[in-house]
């Protein structure tokens, strides 16, 4: 009963938490984007603009809401909470600090720990395409048809890559468990140290998950005007972009908790931190790293421009796919020397 | 091949670093970083301004004398000197009790410049006779609708409590030129009787 009460305030948190993070990387985006340009950046809504995410949504909200009459209706509203549904879902398996002891009593900073974690991860990630998917085919546009169709092989595409780069991670750690692995990696190494290919791999495809530049085909606005959200409108449309956020926010803390030690940090045993101050602690260092890895996604959309089509798909499926199996293959014949694999 | 100025065209393939493409992301990622700490160069408008140049030229004021009367008699030279045709004005005579008003015996009951006529020239200001007009460095505040932009004598009148500062504009040297007679528009009506002798036979 108590595990459970626990569990549940978790998931109200994470969620909390992810939509808050999601609201201020807007924010963060708009600010990093005029810095990266020599501006200034929204500076009127509150100190530094600072609620400038609460007056956006109140904008989104206030927005008239639009459904095409040509549309499927049922469909049409589906679309952004596939989108939104699948971006929350994710926030499951994560760890996101150690241990909590609440009088007496222990509890995970989980909500879950699944011995598929990973399998888990993969499968909701694939299944937020249907999302765009059916939001852009419900539209009965013929933009929005487009931008769906170049956002769902896109993302199938870079998942089979994303899919074969974990494989070498699964083959190191020898689990699925997301926890196990930065059990792991608490005792020796980060990930990456092991698997700095399968990393490079990973992280460029999350990019292409993500819809975000270089990889924002979708939603290209020169070429497709809104893409797939070409028709949303009102918090409809606020879903859809909501979700990207969330989304970033959530693969940040996956890339950490893979590759880059989750919440342990370097030289954790000699702080002599203990109880519930090291699982804030913790907590801290993981939002720190998982908030380097969101500024380095906006980093990267504010520097590279957008790859063509066909160069997106050279790149998916004749680089790094090649490359995820040779990585494979490489890390079994290390793994064969080092007498690792028994 | 004629002018032996062609040139040959090698399109050539791309090393192995090029095609790695990585490299160049660092790089681009390394000027990107750069300016994030540079200095801005946005001005935030209301609370700071543009530096201008002091002889800018922008809203009109109508000066008073020391006294704080109008100096305008509405003699209508900036409206003639005026390409842009902005200035309207209707002019009235002064009755006995509003000397301290208007500094002569006619003044302009109405004036008005359209600001989205006005081209801000300056060519009202060097006609002026009475130094009435003067363009300032005060900027026109943008509205919604195009009658706001017809700015009247509530406007373009100076206070008396808060005159505005035109030295800058008005310069000995400005004031030397408008006493040059050679030109045309600093001639007064007594000017112009007494060069075509007309002041002779009255």
């Amino acid at each position: 009963m108590e595990l459970l009460v626990f569990k549940a305030l978790l998931v109200v948190v994470v969620f909390l938490v992810s939509l808050g993070v999601a609201a201020y990387a807007t924010y963060g985006e708009r600010k990093i984007a005029a810095f990266l340009q020599d501006r200034v950046g929204p500076d009127r809504a509150g100190p530094f603009g600072l609620l400038q995410p609460i007056a956006d949504g109140v904008k989104m909200f206030m927005k008239e809401e639009i459904i095409p009459s040509v549309s499927n209706k049922w469909l049409f509203i589906l679309g952004p909470c596939i989108a939104m549904l699948t971006a929350s879902m994710t926030g499951v398996v994560i760890p996101w600090g150690g241990e909590l002891s609440i009088g007496g009593s222990k509890f995970d900073l989980q909500i879950v720990d699944l011995n598929i974690g990973i399998l888990y991860l993969l499968g909701v990630v694939s299944t937020g395409v249907y999302g765009i998917m059916i939001g852009g085919w419900a539209s009965n546009n013929k933009y929005s048809l487009l931008g769906a169709l170049r956002a769902s092989g896109q993302m199938i595409s870079y998942e089979i890559a994303m899919g074969l780069a974990i494989i070498g991670l699964v083959m190191t750690t020898g689990t699925l468990s997301l926890k196990e692995i930065v059990h792991l990696q608490d005792a020796g190494y980060a990930n990456i140290v092991y698997q700095p290919l399968g990393f490079l791999i990973f992280f460029i495809c999350a990019f292409a998950e993500l819809n975000r530049a270089p990889f924002d085909m979708p939603e290209c606005e020169t070429e497709l005007i809104g893409g797939y959200h070409t028709e949303y409108s009102s918090m409809k449309l606020g879903f859809y972009l909501f979700a990207e956020y969330i989304n970033m926010f959530i693969s940040s803390a996956v890339i950490v908790t893979l590759y880059f030690g989750g919440y342990h940090f370097p030289f954790e045993s000699l702080t002599g931190l203990e109880g519930n101050l090291l699982t804030l602690v913790q907590v801290l260092v993981f939002m720190g790293k998982v908030f380097f890895f969101m500024f380095f996604f906006m980093w990267v959309r504010w520097t590279i421009p957008r790859f063509r089509y066909d160069q997106l798909m050279h790149l998916g499926w004749k680089v790094l796919l090649p490359l995820a199996l040779i990585n494979i293959f490489a890390t079994g014949i290390i793994m064969w020397l080092n007498g690792s694999l028994n | 091949m004629l002018t032996q100025r062609s040139k040959l065209v090698v399109k050539r393939e791309m090393s192995l670093t090029e095609r790695l493409y990585l490299p160049a992301i660092f790089n681009g990622l390394k000027i990107t970083i750069s300016h994030l700490f540079k200095r801005k160069t946005t001005i935030k408008y209301p609370e700071e301004t543009r530096p201008v140049s002091p002889i800018y030229r922008g809203l009109h004021v109508l000066k008073r004398d020391e006294a704080g009367a109008e100096r305008c008699t509405a003699c209508g030279l900036c409206a003639v000197a005026c390409p842009a045709e902005a200035i309207t004005m209707v002019a009235e005579e002064r009755k006995p009790e509003e000397t301290h008003l208007y500094r002569e015996e006619k003044y302009a009951a109405i004036y008005e410049i359209d600001m989205l006529r006005c081209i801000f020239c300056g060519l009202c200001e060097e006609a002026c006779p009475k130094e009435a007009i003067f363009l300032t460095d005060r900027i026109i505040p943008s509205t919604y609708d195009r009658d706001s932009y017809v700015f009247g004598k509530d406007i373009l009148v100076e206070s008396i409590e808060a005159p505005v500062d035109v030295t800058k504009r008005q310069t000995q040297e400005v004031l030397e030129f408008k006493k040059d007679k050679k030109h045309y528009h600093n001639r007064t009506f007594n000017d112009a009787i007494k060069k075509s002798g007309l002041s002779g036979q009255k």
